[in-house]
């Protein structure tokens, strides 16, 4: 859904003036969306800046999006990352299961906050009224 | 093989007896506007559709939440939350932010002189919003406004 977001977002603000880079972790979207640039990094949803705590993976996969950003040439260019996850495969064949529980919490519309202290702090901000 | 998630979702939301999502599929070539500054004299702007919120910012619904949040460039990933539907691809980016959310490493190539500067704001949304209707007339005008209001040269955006 967020691949489907940003190449929305993307189209308006390049139909708008703006050059767009969109990077992201799955791959039949972008080639469903056709962003005006994206850059595929095969790793598991919310991992599409990098390993956490790898700071070399995480620069390596942003310095590829901002030369990618820099060098395409032509509408749609969909640029593919050579890293790698791990050797097993196995979270792509579990991502790709068509058996799996739906994982996405219920639609409420109230703030869900991370921590019940994010709550106190933006009620403390004014953020958040009572 | 990378995975298909449009079909595994579909095939997913069958067996469970829901009606199959319309996924967005572009019927002609993106809009092009070309790069005119190399990376060091860019000035780059962020957006994350990974729910990222600032500390003392109200957090993110989970009902097509069509808002956005615009919070200090300079913010420590300490200071970073993250609130969105699919809450299970979060595990991750709670422990370390820069899986999702690059700031750390895009102040970094500023430091060094790889990359011009960093909008002073940077942008998140929630990106799971089922309405492709109010992603085009909220969500992505919102995000031109403020891109706008930045001068950005650029836009990077991350999907979760």
């Amino acid at each position: 859904m967020c691949h489907q977001t940003v190449s929305l977002v993307a189209r308006h603000l390049e139909a708008n003036g703006i050059p767009t880079m969109c990077l992201g972790s799955a791959l039949d979207i972008f080639e469903a969306g056709r962003p005006p640039r994206s850059t595929f990094v095969d790793y598991p949803l919310g991992h599409s800046a990098g390993k956490p705590f790898d700071v070399a993976d995480q620069e390596m996969i942003l310095l590829a999006a901002l030369q990618g950003l820099t060098t395409a040439t032509a509408p749609s260019t969909l640029q593919c990352l050579p890293n790698r996850w791990d050797d097993s495969g196995e979270w792509q064949q579990a991502a790709g299961a068509s058996t799996g529980e739906d994982t996405r919490q219920p639609r409420d519309d109230t703030p869900q906050f991370q921590l019940p202290a994010d709550r106190d702090a933006a009620l403390a901000s004014g953020a958040l009224m009572r | 093989m990378p995975v298909s998630y449009m079909q595994a979702i579909a095939e997913r939301y069958l067996r469970l007896g829901y009606q199959p999502y319309r996924w967005f599929a572009a019927e002609s070539a993106p809009p092009w506007q070309p790069v005119l500054k190399p990376l060091r004299e860019m000035r780059l702007g962020l957006l994350s559709t990974s729910g990222a919120y600032a500390v003392g910012q109200v957090a993110y619904h989970y009902k097509d939440d069509c808002s956005i949040r615009e919070f200090p460039s300079a913010t420590p990933d300490s200071n970073l939350r993250f609130s969105h539907i699919t809450e299970n691809f979060l595990v991750d980016p709670r422990r370390d932010p820069g899986c999702i959310f690059p700031s750390r490493a895009l102040r970094g190539l500023v430091t060094r002189g790889v990359l011009g500067s960093l909008a002073d704001r940077l942008l998140s949304c929630m990106g799971g919003v089922y309405s492709q209707r109010r992603v085009r007339e909220e969500v992505a005008p919102a995000v031109l406004a403020a891109m706008r209001a930045q001068a950005v040269d650029a836009v990077l955006l991350v999907a979760m």
